[in-house]
């Protein structure tokens, strides 16, 4: 039992990501995350202000169920495959972290500072992750994927595209980093 | 019998991004601070792995589990849709520490505060869905 509660390390995590992929493909779909906030918008009724939302949002209805599917997977493993899963980030991230005002950084999986219950009340942390949300949809449809669409799909099959796409991720997560959060926290 | 099985690889992607702590903010923070391997393993790791498993099936043509063809299709060639729509992705993952995947984990790991990450990411999808046509690609 010991081991089911340790943390996967990344040789085993990336190696079943890639299975996931190819299950994925051994069943006839893509790997794809992203689409399914497409997916909701439709079904949500975003059809009748765009033509870009005209779909048989159905048509992608097993893509909700990998989307559900992650929800589950989420639940399942912080309730029954884990034991403290703060993960053991570097300790000079962690100081860092605490020099910003992460006071709960190497304590906790994620910081209590943005994902606490408390910050229902902070004006502050709801418009960072909204804004932070509306980049990731607005960003992963502009770029036509996210990370599993494009790292893991795209690069997997050698497209160009997906690796300018990678490169852009990673423009945009180091200026976030290194010049905006000194900014906002 | 089909819908179990998408449920049952989501179920086990979403074991595998919060075990693996790639759902973890503070990871994608580590990241993009070049202080630890630990993401850039996962990422590597599942493309080497990747790669081979494309090139089998395109090599040797390996069929779906139904015995239909598996189809690639190429992706449109352009530049500046990829990296400005990579950048305000990245800019957007770097800040909630989430991608598309992992934030719907994140729920079923009862981390309520992502729901607003998820009806932002929601509303980024509808914003450029509104705004497409008028959008360089």
């Amino acid at each position: 039992m010991d081991l089911i509660n340790q943390p996967l390390p990344w040789y085993v995590a990336g190696p079943l990501i890639a299975l996931t992929m190819l299950l994925l493909l051994l069943v006839g779909k893509n790997f794809g995350m992203s689409s399914n906030l497409r997916t909701i918008c439709t079904a949500l009724g975003a059809d009748k202000t765009c033509d870009f939302f005209c779909f048989d949002w159905k048509e992608q209805r097993w893509n909700l169920l990998v989307m559900l599917g992650a929800v589950i997977g989420g639940f399942i493993a912080v309730n029954y495959l884990s034991g403290d899963i703060a993960p053991e980030i570097n300790p000079e991230v962690i100081n860092n972290l605490k020099s910003l005002g992460f006071e709960s950084a190497g304590s906790s999986y994620l910081p209590l500072e943005l994902f606490g219950t408390a910050i229902f009340s902070s004006v502050k942390s709801i418009f960072i992750l909204l804004i932070g949300g509306v980049l990731v949809g607005f960003g992963a449809r502009y770029a036509g994927g996210c990370t599993s669409g494009h790292a893991i799909s795209g690069l997997s099959n050698l497209q160009l595209p997906s690796l300018i796409a990678v490169i852009g991720f990673f423009i945009g997560g180091l200026v976030m980093v290194h010049l905006i959060f000194p900014l906002i926290f | 019998m089909k819908s179990i099985i998408y449920l049952i690889i989501g179920i086990f992607f979403g074991i595998v991004m919060l075990k693996s702590e790639a759902a973890s903010w503070f990871r994608i923070y580590e990241m993009f601070q070049f202080k630890s391997f630990h993401m850039y393993g996962i990422i590597g790791s599942a493309l080497v792995l990747g790669i081979i498993f494309i090139q089998l099936i395109k090599r040797y043509k390996i069929k779906t589990f139904n015995g239909e063809q598996i189809h690639f299709t190429d992706k449109n060639k352009s530049v500046f849709r990829y990296l400005f729509g990579g950048i305000i992705f990245g800019l957007g993952w770097a800040l909630v520490g989430a991608c598309p995947g992992p934030m719907f984990t994140l729920l079923g790991a009862g981390f309520f505060p992502i729901i607003i990450v998820i009806l932002g990411a929601l509303l980024g999808t509808w914003f450029y869905g509104l705004l497409k046509n008028r959008l360089p690609h």
